[in-house]
């Protein structure tokens, strides 16, 4: 399969990109890994009229603790992130890098590019969402900065302008008492997930729920929180109970459709189970981290 | 749309080629340089038949576009044979029976070689997560999984072996790894 003609440039410097977005409006798309676009490209389900590769573009793959941030750079690959040691103290975020597509697309593939793409079941978006993070957007005037709850909008549809850079994500650093997790289910290995859930819970003074995110990718137009859940969750004592009536809860919320990865029925059964599993597991991280 | 000049070294060897933007590093690979060694199997970055290594990192080049590599140093299965040596992933695999219709062997052997440059010993899990990316129809993985198995023993063996050419080389490869990890 070859993709449809398509010029391309691979600018220097990120000054260079954004100006040569903003003059081929609308026609261009950002070139980061590949691994997401270039199988739409082959497609042609996308066929952009130009490619503009990030590639020679250096600085924008860092990955930092500020006194109160995570940044990850967007050109950071899954790999260099799950074997970042920065990130093995983020346990949510290494649960993520290190299941993305297989040892490969981990290889080449970005967080930058995974969540500018926002497919509606990728798993980036889930750990964005339930961590409440922040997407760095630039643009010729400057820095955006979008919460990750403002960000996915749609299918493939993002809060990024056509003429916007995404060039880092922002998580908070975290605290004592706070754990993570994500859990999903594919058919098999490098498949699209048929669901997946990434949550977050920090444990307050007693034991109980300070602060929970759940977020939930594969189920839905575009990933979305689970506000139902982290509503059913918070100032709560962790228990299987309470951990039940969140997951009914992320369930009763998605809105899965019927196809190859099993019917609707099903994938809320999955979501349920899943958000379960997420939320025991990030407790007991939370604990061991007091 | 315009050509693009791009350079990259194969194997080895510096290689020029006036291309259009959307040829697939493979189509470059088989078709304009000839090197068909490497195959394409589902097209779709699913099957790991089309795997290369990249500047050292294993990459399935039917989703990575020609000029993406440019300047790159590639490596294929062409450039895995010493003379006339095999590689001992191909001896392993020839030994332990590792392949049937041979269809993915190109790409298996371009993974597991990145894998041992990663982990010269890796466990059982650790091989078949390595080869995650890999399909074969044909053998059940077993006796894949035995030849990588095998070839990490030689390729230590001979890491560690103080004297033969060969063997120095094989242990810089090993030792590749990549500084980005910071």
């Amino acid at each position: 399969m070859i993709p449809a003609p398509f010029d391309y440039v691979r600018p220097g410097d990120l000054d260079g990109a954004l100006k040569i977005l903003s003059e081929r409006q609308g026609e261009a798309k950002i070139l980061s890994g590949g691994y997401s676009l270039l199988p739409l490209m082959k497609l042609r389900l996308a066929q952009p009229a130009l490619l503009v590769d990030l590639r020679d573009i250096t600085g924008l793959d860092a990955i930092v603790e500020t006194d109160d941030e995570l940044r990850i750079g967007a050109k950071a690959t899954h790999r260099r992130i799950h074997e970042n040691e920065i990130i093995a103290r983020y346990p949510l975020l290494h649960d993520v890098s290190g299941g993305i597509g297989d040892p490969q697309v981990r290889n080449w593939g970005t967080i930058g590019g995974s969540v500018a793409h926002a497919d509606p079941a990728s798993d980036w978006p889930a750990a964005l969402l339930a961590a409440n993070a922040k997407i760095v957007c630039r643009g010729r005037n400057g820095e955006r900065i979008v919460e990750a709850r403002d960000f996915f909008l749609d299918t493939f549809t993002t809060a990024i302008e056509p003429t916007e850079v995404l060039t880092e994500i922002r998580f908070w650093r975290r605290p004592r008492g706070q754990g993570g997790a994500y859990t999903k289910l594919e058919r098999r290995v490098g498949d699209f997930a048929t669901a997946g859930v990434a949550a977050i819970i920090r444990l307050g003074d007693g034991g109980s729920i300070g602060f929970a995110g759940v977020g939930v990718t594969g189920v839905s137009d575009s990933p979305f929180a689970a506000v139902d859940a982290e509503s059913a969750l918070a100032g709560q004592r962790p228990n299987e109970d309470v951990f039940r009536a969140a997951a009914q809860a992320a369930a009763d919320m998605s809105r899965p459709v019927s196809d190859v990865r099993g019917p609707v029925e099903y994938k809320r059964a999955m979501v349920a189970e899943l958000t379960v599993r997420s939320l025991r597991k990030a407790v007991e991280r939370a604990l061991a981290y007091s | 749309m315009t050509l693009q000049h791009i350079t990259v070294t194969v194997n080895g060897e510096a290689r020029e080629a006036d291309v259009e933007p959307r040829l697939l590093l493979v189509h470059l690979l088989r078709d304009v340089f000839g090197l068909t060694g490497t195959h394409i199997g589902c097209d779709t970055s699913n099957c790991g038949a089309c795997t290369v290594h990249v500047n050292s990192q294993s990459a399935k080049s039917c989703t990575m576009l020609a000029v993406q590599a440019d300047g790159a140093e590639i490596r294929t299965i062409e450039g895995m044979v010493a003379g006339a040596d095999l590689h001992p992933l191909q001896q392993a695999f020839w030994d332990q029976h590792g392949l049937q219709c041979g269809f993915c062997t190109p790409g298996m052997i371009m993974q597991a070689a990145w894998l041992l440059d990663q982990n010269p010993q890796p466990s059982e899990e650790e091989i078949r997560a390595g080869i995650s990316g890999n399909l074969c129809r044909c053998t059940g993985y077993v006796n894949i999984v035995k030849a990588i198995q095998q070839a990490a023993g030689t390729l230590s063996a001979s890491a560690s072996a103080p004297v033969s050419a060969a063997a120095s080389t094989e242990g810089q490869a090993v030792s590749a790894e990549p500084v980005s990890a910071g």
